[in-house]
């Protein structure tokens, strides 16, 4: 069973001295900062200081500072779902021991879109609140098959069956998705918005929704750090060290569906912030989940943030969404993932 | 003396077998061939109006007859002949890259192959507003350029692994469709249905002038396709057992994947990536053919099949007009459920 030895850790050295990773937490801190008071500057209006310390204190007085008021639950709703598709990610790649697990490349975006769209055609769906239950809902059946589909025979889930078997799944529900909506051009368009990733109409009604999802996933993802660094060793060392393995991975992949899934319901598909962020955390924090899992929390909210900032930069007027700039910057880090891993590791 | 009444016998076991191999496979292509002729005939024949055989043929030969002239001359035989020669450009190319990479999940829809085509297709109609013949050769020469930067990204010192190959398509397929939904999203209404269509595949408004370059590229391609036949199937066993059979493995990989993305591409750009065709023709050409030999030929042969009836289906039997490709993709789900558990239990190959 060499299986269980599927994933090489990003870090040789395994241990990190505690200072390390504080002084990483608290890099990251800064960064966050920094990207969520760019994300309250930049935009079709560029704010100057004085209007952005007003603006954030509530002050309209100015259009300066309206505009900050504007741009506050929007970038609110960067960070909160930012953090969420980091863990969400942390989490799935741990459970499924798996470098390239990701939200997209497993096709768990697929079943929150097409079980939105069925959701709207179908059942009459029309609500946010709605969305969330059905996209949860799809994100959790597609992930619970591709995982299982791509996990039998021999091997266990390597990254290649589970990226096929994502990817065919993608295909799949895709074709259902357009088979839906093409004799329906009205459903079509309300569709489209919501399944182009962005986080451009966050209000502060969404963020409530969505907050207690989130808080519940991040919560069962922090408890089962300790489970999943037993996890990483494979399941008989696992089993040896007294964890109950077929729970642990169960409450861990329950939390990171529900991270994602929330996450996907209010913001629409966003690919690869739950790739790359865990990836680059392990160079920081080593590779202890009770590290990783809240470092990567921080470090999704300032990728997307900072993803949806650039897309307002590069965009101009007609911004682009903060989903297509993590893709392209993300697709480029999976293909360096991929290149670096041994071939019999795959 | 038992030993020397056994030998003949082998013998005897091992040609028969060989007769009988080579008669199932004799059987399974012309049985596949006539089933695509007769298909093929009967969409020119039936549809909203009838037109017997008699009429057919006399438009066939250049004939003017009233009606039949304009409904199978103009519009039943282009879309059928589009059909056919996308289809069997699909199953080809699909069976191909499957018998390559030794995995029926590889193949070239699913490994990003045709997703260069997909956003420079929606591109070309969405921003560039261009005519169908350009946006046909637009997708064409995307999808080559894709298929080449998926190589590239994937050589190593050592040649391309397979698995390295079908994971960085997955990735670049992955980026492309969010190129794709981000032009969507700036569409007007009438334009994103049109593109919708493309990117599900259909062959509306199929003609001849459309159809020509894959008509080439059929004409050239196929033929060097089925002579690399023989080199592949040395490939199945293994690169290293390959090699030692006398196969030159990464000049036959290169050119088994030039041929099959082009066929791939230029049946893309006639009619867009019509779902999981190149996927099912494979496996299913696989499982009737039995381990009788290589079934990229019998994957063409039910490709162009599994499209003309598709279309036709999807044309009459549904109330609104679909496109083709979503026939095919809803046929296409469950049966790759069934793929998906099987091929990865088995671990196995088509």
């Amino acid at each position: 069973m060499t299986a269980t030895l599927a994933v090489k850790p990003v870090a040789h050295r395994v241990r990190r001295p505690v200072p390390v990773r504080v002084l990483g937490g608290l890099g990251l801190l800064v960064v966050v900062a920094g990207v969520a008071a760019a994300s309250l500057t930049f935009g079709v209006l560029d704010v100057g200081w004085d209007d952005l310390v007003a603006g954030i204190g509530g002050a309209q007085d100015t259009t300066a500072q309206a505009a900050v008021l504007k741009r506050v639950p929007r970038t609110v709703l960067g960070l909160v779902v930012g953090a969420a598709l980091g863990v969400s990610g942390a989490v799935m790649q741990g459970v499924t021991r798996n470098p390239l697990a990701d939200p997209e490349i497993l096709g768990v975006n697929s079943g929150a879109s097409l079980a939105v769209v069925i959701g709207m055609v179908f059942l009459g769906l029309s609500s946010q609140v709605t969305y969330i239950w059905v996209a949860m809902l799809g994100a959790a059946v597609a992930a619970v098959f591709v995982y299982v589909v791509g996990s039998l025979g021999r091997g266990g889930a390597t990254p290649l069956k589970l990226a096929l078997a994502g990817a065919a799944t993608s295909v799949a529900l895709g074709a259902l998705v357009s088979a839906i909506l093409l004799p329906r051009a009205q459903d079509m368009q309300s569709f489209r918005f919501w399944q182009i990733g962005g986080v451009g109409g966050g209000s502060w009604s969404t963020i409530g929704l969505v907050l207690p999802f989130l808080v519940a996933g991040l919560l069962l993802s922090l408890a089962s750090a300790r489970a999943l660094n037993s996890l990483a060793l494979g399941d008989e060392l696992a089993v040896g060290l007294g964890q109950n393995v077929s729970r642990a991975r169960l409450l861990a992949a329950v939390g990171g569906v529900v991270l994602c899934g929330a996450a996907t319901a209010v913001a629409g598909p966003i690919g690869f912030v739950g790739l790359v962020v865990p990836h680059v955390v392990r160079l920081l924090a080593g590779i202890d989940h009770r590290w990783l899992i809240p470092l990567s929390a921080l470090g999704g909210a300032a990728l997307l943030t900072a993803a949806d900032v650039l897309g307002r930069l590069v965009g101009g007027n007609e911004e682009i969404q903060a989903g297509i700039i993590t893709a392209i910057v993300g697709a480029p880090f999976f293909i360096w993932i991929v290149r670096r891993q041994k071939v019999r590791d795959l | 003396m038992t030993t020397l009444t056994e030998a003949p016998s082998t013998i005897e076991v091992v040609t028969t077998g060989r007769a009988r191999r080579a008669r199932r496979r004799w059987l399974v292509h012309v049985g596949l061939a006539l089933a695509v002729l007769a298909v093929f005939w009967l969409s020119l024949m039936l549809g909203r109006t009838y037109y017997p055989a008699s009429d057919v043929i006399a438009v066939i030969l250049g004939g003017d007859v009233d009606g039949a002239s304009f409904t199978v001359g103009t519009l039943r035989l282009p879309r059928a002949v589009t059909g056919l020669l996308v289809g069997f450009a699909f199953g080809l190319a699909g069976a191909t890259f499957q018998t390559m990479l030794r995995n029926p999940l590889a193949s070239p829809d699913v490994i990003g192959i045709s997703s260069g085509a997909s956003a420079a297709a929606v591109i070309g109609i969405l921003v560039l507003n261009l005519s169908p013949t350009a946006v046909s050769a637009m997708a064409t020469a995307a999808a080559l350029v894709t298929a080449f930067a998926i190589y590239l990204l994937s050589y190593k010192q050592g040649g391309v692994a397979n698995t390295r190959l079908i994971l960085i398509g997955i990735g670049i397929a992955a980026m492309l469709s969010s190129v794709v939904s981000y032009v969507l999203s700036g569409a007007a209404a009438w334009d994103m249905q049109v593109a919708m269509r493309w990117l599900t595949g259909n062959l509306n408004g199929a003609t001849y002038e459309r159809t020509l370059p894959l008509v080439i590229a059929v004409v050239l391609l196929a033929p060097v396709l089925l002579w690399l036949l023989r080199d592949l199937e040395a490939m199945r066993l293994g690169d290293q057992t390959a090699a030692a059979l006398g196969v030159p493995v990464e000049r036959t990989r290169v050119l088994l994947i030039v041929v099959a993305v082009a066929l791939m591409a230029f049946a893309t750009a006639a009619a867009g990536p019509i779902a999981f065709v190149a996927f099912l023709s494979g496996p299913i050409a696989a499982r009737i053919l039995g381990p009788v030999g290589s079934p990229v030929l019998a994957s063409g042969l039910f490709g162009a099949l599994l499209v003309l009836v598709a279309d036709f289906f999807a044309q009459y039997a549904l109330g609104t007009r679909f496109p083709v490709g979503v026939i095919t993709g809803a046929l296409g789900a469950p049966f790759l459920v069934y793929l998906l558990v099987r091929s990865n239990r088995s671990g196995g190959s088509l």
